[in-house]
């Protein structure tokens, strides 16, 4: 039961931080139809910004991660500008080329930079230690990280949902050309959902630091699991993308837990099997 | 902007001739720059027969992405599974012959190959990528963890090849490994250029441009596709026993992610949809690799993401695709 109980934990808050993680790329993703290998890049460098202000600079946890997301929306801008823009509506193979080119830089440039170590968040003395909920106590840490993706979601299902920018980026997702016929401004659309991303990105670099240290090859080797997540749950989807994160999380944490030496495996071989029986993800709707 | 390929300039041409003199003109070209780098890097003819290796791996790739479309990051399991087998049928079962090592590794890549094709080929897209992903995760943690057969992440070692048709030993300046690979290059490259002026590459082309118009028009594009999958295959499985008869140690790295998109990379690098621009890509990044990594493995992987960027950016068709698109219309203003 205790078993039980710390797996269910960890999968929850694992699968929260590629929740926050990921659902800025199966946003952008459905909305202008990029493949952004780099996805993981922007989160990493959230995670290095988090690490130098708190603990370089000694900042508060909560500016550092602010400064984060801040500054990670600052860096990706110029790069959306003169490289992304360039992309939009181009075969895939040249998204995926000129995405997996600016990860490449970024961890070259990272790695230059911060050097080749992990670098740690210090976190604040309120989320150290654990918190008694009665029947069980679990590290304060993995409640925040459940919490944020918590909010995230709630946030980001009513931004979509029932605001008038929702109504625009829904349209502006299912049918781009008709949405700018309409009045809609679609590159506006396009840029605050890019920054949003990232922004997000960022977040969750810096929240999920426990679980998905940060180093420089940080974005090659989460790479893949953030694509698995948007392509199980459906580009696009946030119901889909947070299902495909709880599945894939439970899935992943359960195959370290009871099977430390083949955990790899479950997790890809599940992947596979997802893909095959809902090649459009599980939320998927019936279009390319 | 898109990502055009060489297959437009060579369709325009009268297919009459199967091999026509370009071809001629092309094998000369490999012969006397096989004959140059034997004469130009006597000491260093490993790597000129690890740059032989990757390029049949490099073709086998353009042969799915560069002539059916298919985006895969996960081509080099065929290359892994090649180089596996042909190890470990040498290290454990003595079977030392050269040339019967480079069977099994023949077989072991088309075997990899219908099995990636047949899971690959299932979903189109990102699920399709992700998939390809997947798939070199799994061989890569697969023969992690089987070590007893493939050593783990040791590597395989203790495979001996015997002398080349019993006449010619393989030398510590791999000389034989050498020579052994410029022949097969040339072999393959000549069946593949048969192979994609065939009707049968004709189809895999026309369903690169439209698969729906091919099913309506009475043709299967599934079995064309697994079809090619396993040409492919089986010609990275002669790469990857290449490199394991001339290194004689089989590591974990030829199942990796990051020879997949390297391998990709030198493909865009050289241009898509030729099998020029595959030889050229490959040539062209492996001396880029030897010299800058030299130095630095990480500003080699800026240098690498830069090179990328750039090529999407200004030569989309690839080194070999733009200049024989200047070639060719250079021609065109005579």
């Amino acid at each position: 039961m205790q078993t039980v109980l710390s797996i269910a934990i960890d999968a929850l808050a694992y699968g929260m931080v590629l929740f926050v993680i990921s659902i800025g790329l199966s946003v952008t993703m459905g909305l202008m139809r990029v493949v952004n290998l780099a996805h993981g890049a922007f989160a990493m460098i959230g995670g290095y910004i988090a690490s130098y202000a708190a603990r370089d600079l000694g900042l508060a946890y909560g500016f550092a991660i602010v400064l984060a997301v801040f500054g990670t929306i600052l860096i990706a801008i110029p790069i959306e500008r003169l490289l992304y823009r360039r992309i939009y509506g181009a075969p895939e193979l040249t998204q995926v080329l000129m995405t997996i080119g600016i990860t490449f830089c970024i961890i070259g440039i990272a790695n230059y930079v911060f050097g080749p170590t992990l670098k740690t968040v210090p976190l604040p003395p309120q989320l150290q230690g654990s918190v008694d909920l009665g029947f069980r106590a679990i590290a304060t840490h993995r409640l925040f990280a459940i919490l944020c993706g918590l909010a995230v979601a709630l946030a980001l299902w009513y931004a979509i949902e029932k605001t008038a920018f929702g109504v625009k980026l829904r349209a502006s997702v299912d049918n781009a050309a008709m949405a700018a016929a309409l009045g809609v401004r679609t590159e506006i659309v396009y840029a605050v959902s890019f920054a949003v991303a990232v922004g997000l990105a960022a977040f969750g670099g810096v929240v999920g630091a426990e679980l998905l240290p940060v180093e420089p090859y940080y974005a090659l080797r989460y790479m893949v699991t953030f694509l698995v997540v948007v392509s199980v749950g459906g580009a696009g989807s946030i119901p889909g993308a947070l299902l495909a994160c709880l599945l894939l999380g439970g899935i992943d944490t359960t195959g370290r837990y009871l099977m430390p030496e083949f955990g790899e495996f479950f997790f890809y071989l599940a992947v596979i099997a997802i893909i095959c029986v809902f090649p459009r993800g599980l939320a998927g709707r019936a279009k390319g | 902007m898109s990502m055009t390929t060489t297959n437009d300039l060579i369709a325009e041409r009268p297919a009459k001739h199967r091999f026509g003199g370009g071809d001629l003109i092309g094998l000369g070209v490999i012969l006397a720059l096989a004959v140059i780098g034997y004469f130009l890097f006597p000491n260093n003819l490993a790597l000129l027969t690890r740059i032989i290796a990757i390029a049949l791996l490099v073709l086998s790739l353009d042969l799915v992405t560069g002539y059916c479309g298919v985006a895969t990051l996960g081509h080099a399991a065929l290359f892994g599974a090649g180089a596996y087998a042909a190890g470990i049928v040498s290290a454990h079962y003595g079977i030392n012959d050269p040339i019967a090592m480079l069977a099994f590794g023949i077989v072991a890549g088309a075997i990899a190959g219908l099995i990636c094709g047949a899971v690959i080929l299932r979903a189109h897209g990102l699920p399709q990528l992700v998939l390809s992903i997947a798939l070199i995760h799994l061989f890569h943690e697969f023969a992690n963890k089987a070590s007893s057969w493939t050593g783990g992440s040791d590597g395989l070692s203790g495979i001996a090849p015997s002398a080349l048709i019993g006449l010619y030993e393989f030398d510590l300046w791999g000389r034989t490994a050498y020579v052994f690979g410029v022949v097969l290059l040339v072999l393959v490259f000549f069946i593949l250029r048969l192979i994609v002026r065939s009707p049968f590459g004709m189809l895999c082309r026309a369903i690169k441009e439209d698969p729906i118009r091919i099913r309506s028009m009475g043709a299967s594009p599934k079995a064309a596709l697994m079809k090619m999958y396993i040409i492919s295959g089986a010609v990275a499985g002669v790469g990857g026993a290449l490199n394991a008869i001339s290194t004689q140690v089989v590591g974990l790295d030829s199942l990796s992610f990051t020879m997949s998109a390297e391998s990709l990379v030198m493909l865009v690098l050289g241009g898509t949809g030729s099998l020029f621009g595959a030889l050229t890509g490959t040539i062209v990044f492996m001396f880029f690799e030897d010299v800058v990594s030299a130095a630095n493995p990480f500003h080699w992987l800026t240098m690498v993401g830069a090179l990328l960027i750039a090529v999407v950016l200004f030569a989309p068709k690839g080194l070999f695709g733009t200049a024989a698109a200047f070639v060719a219309r250079r021609r065109e203003a005579k």
